[in-house]
């Protein structure tokens, strides 16, 4: 198959994303990527973990009397959420509807938008109330560095997604785009399950000591 | 030929290296970027042996030797080492493999041209306020005392470099999963495929690490962090974790490509199938995959405790196994062969005592206990050289003889091959080993001179004198290129004669599309099976059709520059300067606007037609 061809809703493969080559060359390269990632946050946990609550001095708050559970339940729904409505685009993506893959993928972006802007108020509210900077300790530096990479991760994602929507209104679903819409939305499940573990080994185990 | 080779001026051909996404030509983009920083960390080279010639020498000051060591070591392993391997792989492995082009063409152009623009970044640092001087390591406490901008220009510039190996790396692994041609199962991949595709998945798993390592160091230096400030609760031993996660998988990111290539020269050589095919792949695997659990073994001294030394110390000794079957795999490849006695053969064979002393010194230094005695003198330099001398420069060297017909269409000559090998042989024995006995006597490691009347004169002469064997074989190596290049004599298909896998059925070079037809690969050895059967060249596997081709590309060159901007606004932004911040937001403009170019512009490629492939036959030319 090429990935130039005119396809219609019968001839539509059932996995397009892996029906060209080129496409099944894309779908293992981002695998692999996603795998050097995972390693990425894994050095970046490990350097986490080495520098909790290592501060310079008892002024300091630590991590139990910190972070604030409520918010970040609130922000993990969102980003749960919106791992959801990705599977629902690609799911539409498959059947050959652009229109509701679209929707799907706007509904994914609204909520990836509403968990950057609480993670936003959450940094201001530990950097106003707590003095928790980046700056004020190891602690502040390796927390603010985990999340931060995550957040850009998350915002890199919501810039992807919209290109993505925005260069592919007119035109409807190919070969050729088809993998580009299932890789993003990999890409976006990858953002999540960081945040699963963010969610448990930085709040979770935070406040237990 | 048809319309597609034509007779093309300097500025054609300079655009056409510019915008390329085929392999062999980025292959030879490699070969050149990575020899150049060759010749540079090895002039390098020569400066730490005249100044340490003689005692109380005053040749360069001490921390102008700090900088030297540290570019030494960096430009060596990062900028000329690892280019040069990846040459050979671009240049080979698509061809061993039986495919068209890499998985991605694109990626792959992208992939050099940061390389190369981190490595230019890199070196710049001599002409502002000096080089990086915290060692190749560059351990944080070091590295966060250095003043000026070395260290700045240390992490951006490996960076930008680091990212371009990490996605060539990718490329290979999915090129060699899948872009094999039919038949050619994972147990008939030559050797040089089966290492490239570890490395490639070291290279995966190390980088990141390293990328980390990079930016918390990049945050403690520019946006005042403390992840190495002890008295902010900060820890510096992070840094040497993350470092050596990556940098002792990156030993083997280095050895394993040679291994492969040595592992290509003896059976070609020995005209004798390669002992323990399955044992070597099984091998190049479980080096691969000990890599990763060995890194502490450079930080016996920095006090993880008895049981992690322990632990780290066996684990180190247990790679001395797989080693040791690979080496007698080699010699046992010989034994019985018919010995043909070329230029890459003579590295072939010199490479396996060679590096067996730097193996055994290895298992020496595992042994935690007396790592404390040998832990930063001259016993550990001597030890790394002769494994990455030895076995890496060896290789590259062999790799450049063996290949060059391959990659320029003309023979290297022999006899001055000949005269490099034995030149450099001399010359890397003469340096190196004596320095074993410089260690074991006591002298420290990055030193910049010693005191006469301690014993240390007559064997730093003597090491510094082999220093001037290398740089004459570097030399003549030079010069048979030039010659070569001169006189340009065509070479056919297989110009050793005795090619075992698919590159040798192509012409020197290849044409751009590789193979008119996928070949149909029958076992191991594909070529030469079809040569021990009578036949001129390999089955083809499918009939003549068109083929589809990636289009060139100036954007990979324009994403890598304007990271390049973007690194000198960032690293002087720490001064101050007005004019940075507008430096480093166009730099990430160009980047960043290249990279929406690329995802809004659609890039199909093209055909080749299949009448214009019969033109090629109708005019004689061999496909």
């Amino acid at each position: 198959m090429h990935a130039e061809e005119k396809l219609t809703h019968e001839t539509w493969p059932a996995e397009p994303e892996k029906s060209t080559l080129e496409a099944k060359n894309k779908f293992l390269g981002f695998w692999f990527f996603l795998g050097g990632e995972t390693v990425l946050f894994a050095s970046l946990f490990a350097t986490y973990l080495a520098l909790k609550d290592k501060v310079p001095d008892s002024t300091h708050t630590l991590a139990k009397d910190l972070y604030d559970l409520p918010l970040t339940f609130v922000a993990t729904m969102l980003l749960l959420t919106s791992s959801l409505t990705s599977v629902y685009a690609i799911y539409h993506m498959k059947n050959f509807n652009a229109k509701k893959m679209n929707l799907w993928l706007i509904i994914t972006v609204l909520l990836g938008a509403a968990f950057l802007a609480l993670e936003v108020y959450e940094f201001s509210h530990y950097v106003h109330e707590y003095n928790h900077t980046f700056t004020s300790s190891a602690f502040g530096s390796a927390f603010y560095t985990l999340t931060g990479f995550h957040g850009a991760h998350v915002a890199f994602g919501l810039m992807w997604f919209l290109t993505l929507i925005i260069r592919n209104s007119k035109r409807g679903l190919d070969l050729y785009n088809a993998p580009k819409f299932y890789i993003a939305s990999l890409y976006w499940h990858f953002i999540d399950v960081v945040w699963v573990f963010i969610f448990t080994v930085v709040y979770l185990m935070g406040m237990v000591g | 030929m048809s319309t597609y080779a034509q007779k093309k001026g300097f500025g054609a051909t300079l655009w056409d290296f510019l915008t390329t996404v085929d392999h062999k030509k980025i292959a030879i983009l490699y070969l050149i970027a990575g020899g150049f920083f060759f010749v540079i960390g090895g002039l390098e080279a020569v400066f730490i042996r005249i100044q340490l010639a003689v005692p109380n020498n005053d040749f360069v000051s001490a921390g102008l030797f700090n900088e030297i060591i540290t570019m030494h070591g960096t430009t060596m392993i990062f900028l000329a080492a690892m280019p040069l391997v990846f040459a050979f792989m671009n240049a080979v492995m698509p061809l061993q493999i039986g495919a068209r082009d890499v998985a991605f063409p694109f990626v792959n152009a992208l992939g050099f041209w940061l390389f190369f623009f981190g490595g230019v970044f890199l070196n710049l640092s001599w002409f502002f306020d000096g080089a990086p001087d915290a060692g190749w390591t560059s351990y944080a406490s070091l590295a966060m005392a250095s003043k000026g901008h070395g260290v700045d220009f240390y992490v951006l510039g490996l960076q930008i470099s680091g990212l371009g190996t990490l996605i060539g790396g990718i490329n290979f692994l999915v090129t060699i999963i899948n872009m094999r041609a039919p038949g050619m199962t994972y147990m008939r991949m030559p050797l040089f495929t089966w290492t490239t595709f570890v490395t490639s998945a070291l290279i995966l798993f190390a980088f990141p690490p390293l990328t980390v390592g990079l930016v918390l160091m990049l945050f403690d230096r520019m946006f005042g962090s403390n992840f190495f400030v002890t008295t902010m609760g900060g820890n510096t031993v992070i840094w040497e974790h993350l470092f050596w996660i990556f940098g002792h998988p990156e030993v083997y990111i280095l050895i394993l490509p040679a291994f492969g290539i040595f592992s290509e020269i003896m059976p070609m050589f020995s005209r004798k199938r390669l002992f323990g095919y399955s044992s070597m792949v099984f091998a190049t695997v479980l080096i691969g995959f000990l890599g990763f659990m060995v890194w502490a073994h450079h930080m016996f001294t920095t006090g993880l405790g008895p049981v992690a030394n322990a632990i780290f110390a066996v684990a180190t000794m247990a790679i001395a196994v797989p080693t040791g079957i690979k080496i007698f795999n080699w010699l046992l490849t010989m034994w019985g062969g018919s010995v043909k006695f070329t230029t890459p053969m003579h590295y072939a064979i010199a490479f396996i005592p060679s590096f067996v002393a730097g193996g055994v010194t290895g298992v020496m230094l595992a042994v935690a206990a007396a790592d404390y005695q040998y832990h930063d003198t001259y016993f550990v330099v001597a030890h790394f050289h002769y494994v990455i001398v030895g076995g890496v420069v060896f290789a590259l060297l062999a790799g450049t003889h063996l290949y060059w017909p391959k990659m320029f269409g003309t023979m290297l000559n022999e006899t001055l091959g000949k005269i490099t090998f034995w030149l450099f042989f001399i010359g890397f024995h003469m340096t190196f080993f004596i320095q074993h006995f410089l260690g074991l006597w006591g002298m420290p490691r990055r030193v910049f001179t010693y005191l006469p009347g301690q014993g240390f004169e007559t064997s730093n002469l003597i090491s510094s004198l082999g220093a001037v064997f290398m740089s004459l074989a570097v030399l003549v190596l030079l010069y048979n290129i030039i010659m070569t290049s001169v006189k340009n004599v065509r070479v056919g298909n297989d110009p050793w004669g005795d090619g075992r896998t698919l590159e040798w059925s192509l012409p020197s070079p290849p044409p751009f599309y590789n193979f008119k037809q996928l070949p149909l690969v029958r076992g191991l050895d594909a070529y030469w099976l079809e040569k021990m059967e009578g036949k001129k060249g390999m089955t083809p596997a499918e009939p003549l059709g068109d083929i589809h081709m990636p289009n060139s590309s100036f954007l990979p060159f324009m994403m890598s520059f304007g990271l390049f901007v973007a690194a000198f606004g960032a690293l002087f932004n720490m001064d101050d300067k007005a004019w940075s911040i507008p430096v480093l937001i166009l730099g990430l403009l160009i980047t960043f606007g290249s990279m929406f170019i690329r995802s809004v512009k659609d890039d199909h490629g093209f055909h080749i037609h299949k009448e214009e492939l019969m033109d090629d036959e109708d005019k004689g030319v061999k496909a």
